[in-house]
């Protein structure tokens, strides 16, 4: 199986293929989201209506696709295997501060760490297998077997896959990878 | 068990995967039995909410497990002074994966490779939000909280030491738990998987599904013009699966087969399904390819259904175009068990491997009206003594989230 | 009515986090969903909200706000009617 390309960020940096790509003096999750998409110069309004986690898993995958060319794929054969250690606990917790008040339903969708992957296809008319993980840590190893069995088994040709997480404290990894045979 | 590349060569994927044990626990029933009675009495769960306590009691309605916490300990043979080590999704997935494992005769360590991959999307969220109201909160609700303690809980409820997994994709999980079980087995990573979905009633979601106005205030009417909308429920439904090698040891285990599954996204919205119902189309049609039948060999369908505008509308226009004239008998058992989320896959999977062993057309509740423009009706009536050959249960979450098993008898 | 309008586009900017924008971009008259400014049924969710917190108006079925919210006038006008 080959690794296409390699998204991080983290503390305040991006990696492309492990090398710095970005950094900023703002590495608290709210700004450096943002100066993420104002970098690389996405063009995709919705992306302020999503949670910090989905933030996070909508940039790396944008950035793990940028300049692939996937018209000769299927879009029913593009998978996205994610995996994360707190689920959806940050949008959580904002959602239940807001249930005191009046209950936010933009909010409350994104109270599911899936949505990051729905996100995603969305974006992109991905219409492949999905599946989120909840782990206490990132098992790589699972989540490179996993990828590799569909692409052998024919059920996808290309997946993105990886590890998107963002805490209750708001610290923040993203490591995302574009697998194929 | 080890987490990695596929062991065995590809011939394993030809592994059959049979079902060998079943559980459940819901609102319309403790057990497997309990469960049958209430579908022959056509007795719904969905009523009026009495243990959680939540300011919305007497606005909605729910499929509510009518047991406290306390009575569901007691019934696991926990003793009281541990409650603070259990959220009420944990004890309600123990409950149901304890029936799994003890229909499917399973005893002890047999040598076989058992990993467990267990769905939710709740979590401890039940505790959670007590403790977090109460005064003086026990802080031992952090341990409680995460989706994988509901996970680990069954486990070492079960002694099962080895692999196990937490999915959570919203309304699919349960799904995607057996089709994840399924991957195991087939790539030769797990000779065995109890795999399912647990979810808990919690004010976190009673509010969340009411600020996105998709909450019935009465019973919920799946597939009916009139429907307004969902009844959220709570419950645990777990299939244990097996190797076909495995599972042919012993004469009688095997109740019947995984012949098909698959996973797509819609694309779509975040919580809509597409008009045309797309994803929820290929879904179907990928997962009847696998089963290698023709749609019209699917004998009953246990649907989504929520009783939604957009699900019903959606799952409806996606009946019509994948099986055309052919359309079989289908239901949505939501409307006996409420909409149980993460567990709501598992459930029907049960409830799908139950209408093959008993025969059984499991009817739909508060049917009057077909959709104006699809024109399709739910079975209404109980059937038995039928030949259920195929049941194709469908199961699509918020994400896009699409997934559809298929049971066989043979 | 003026004032009401400026106030309605500074709220929905916020509420529904049109980051992009300013009140100046927004037309009153152009549609709010589709075309146009392009919100969706969970933006409509979102404005019911704003609604009840900020103005103290119920709206209790999601179908009664549709043509309510078809555009910014609309719903500026839908707040006086309220008011008088």
């Amino acid at each position: 199986m080959k690794i296409i390309r390699e998204i991080a960020v983290g503390g305040g940096e991006v990696l492309i293929n492990g090398a710095v790509d970005f950094t900023s003096d703002s590495k608290e999750h709210h700004q450096f989201l943002k100066r993420i998409y104002r970098h690389y110069g996405i063009d995709y309004p919705k992306f302020f209506k999503m949670s910090p986690l989905s933030k996070l898993g909508f940039l790396a995958s944008e950035l793990l696709l940028a300049g692939i060319d996937l018209s000769e794929t299927a879009p029913g054969r593009v998978s996205v295997v994610v995996a994360n250690s707190s689920s959806s606990l940050h949008t959580d917790q904002i959602y239940q501060g807001t249930i005191d008040s009046k209950p936010s339903p933009a909010i409350f969708v994104y109270t599911l760490p899936n949505i990051l992957v729905g996100e995603i296809c969305i974006r992109h008319g991905f219409k492949g297998e999905g599946i989120f993980f909840v782990q206490r840590e990132f098992e790589k190893d699972f989540i490179f077997g996993y990828v590799e069995s569909l692409l052998k088994a024919g059920q996808s040709e290309i997946s993105l896959a990886g590890w998107v997480e963002l805490d209750i404290n708001g610290v923040y990894l993203a490591d995302l990878y574009l697998l194929k045979l | 068990m080890k987490a990695g590349g596929p062991e065995k060569d590809l011939c394993t994927m030809n592994r059959d995967i049979w079902i060998t044990g079943i559980g459940v626990a819901s609102s319309i029933g403790m057990d497997v039995r309990q469960t049958l009675d209430s579908f022959r009495a056509k007795r719904t769960g969905i009523g009026k909410i009495e243990i959680l306590e939540t300011i919305h009691r007497s606005g909605f309605k729910a499929g509510e497990i009518k047991h406290t916490n306390a009575e569901l300990m007691r019934m696991l043979g926990i003793s009281p002074e541990r409650q603070p080590d259990y959220s009420r999704t944990a004890l309600i997935g123990m409950i149901a994966a304890r029936e799994a494992i003890l229909h499917a005769g399973l005893t002890g360590d047999d040598g076989l490779t058992t990993a467990v991959v267990s769905a939710t999307t709740v979590g401890g969220m039940d505790r959670t939000e007590r403790e977090l109201a109460a005064g003086d909160p026990d802080p031992g609700f952090i341990r409680t909280h995460p989706c994988g303690d509901s996970t680990e809980k069954i486990c070492d409820f079960l002694g099962l030491p080895g692999y196990r997994s937490t999915v959570s994709t919203a309304c699919s999980s349960g799904a995607n738990a057996i089709i994840h079980g399924a991957h195991l087995i087939r790539h030769g990573m797990a000779d065995r998987v109890i795999a399912g979905g647990v979810d808990a009633l919690s004010r976190f979601t009673i509010n969340g599904f009411n600020s996105l106005m998709i909450l019935d205030r009465e019973a919920c009417r799946p597939f009916d013009q009139d429907r307004r909308g969902l009844n959220l429920g709570e419950g645990a439904g777990f299939l244990v699966m097996e190797a076909g090698d495995i599972a042919a040891r012993e004469e009688g285990r095997r109740v019947c087969r995984l012949s098909g599954y698959a996973n797509t996204n819609d694309a779509y919205h975040q919580t809509a399904s597409s008009p045309d119902g797309e994803g929820a189309c290929t879904a179907m049609s990928r997962a009847i390819g696998m089963s290698g039948m023709d749609p019209k060999e699917i004998d009953y369908i246990n649907a989504h259904g929520t009783g939604t505008e957009n699900n019903d509308a959606s799952e409806g226009a996606a009946l019509i175009r994948v099986f055309r004239e052919h359309l079989p008998p289908f239901s949505s058992t939501k409307s006996f068990t409420g909409h149980t989320l993460g567990a709501a896959a598992g459930l029907e999977a049960v409830f799908s491997v139950l209408a093959i062993r008993e025969g059984m057309l499991i009817p739909g509740l508060n049917f009057l009206t077909p959709i104006d423009g699809l024109g399709i009706c739910p079975h209404t009536e109980l059937a038995e003594g039928m030949d259920i050959k195929n049941v194709l249960s469908n199961s699509f979450g918020f994400g896009g989230n699409n997934s559809t098993l298929i049971f066989s008898k043979h | 009515m003026n004032g009401l309008i400026e106030k309605l586009k500074a709220d929905l900017i916020k509420q529904l986090n049109l980051e992009d924008l300013e009140p100046g971009d927004i037309e009153p008259a152009v549609p709010l969903f589709g075309e146009g400014l392009g919100l969706d049924s969970i933006d409509a969710l979102e404005i019911i909200v704003l609604l009840e917190k900020e103005y103290d108006i119920k709206i209790e079925d999601p179908r009664e706000g549709k043509e309510i919210m078809y555009s910014i006038q609309t719903l500026a006008d839908f707040i006086e009617s309220r008011r008088a």
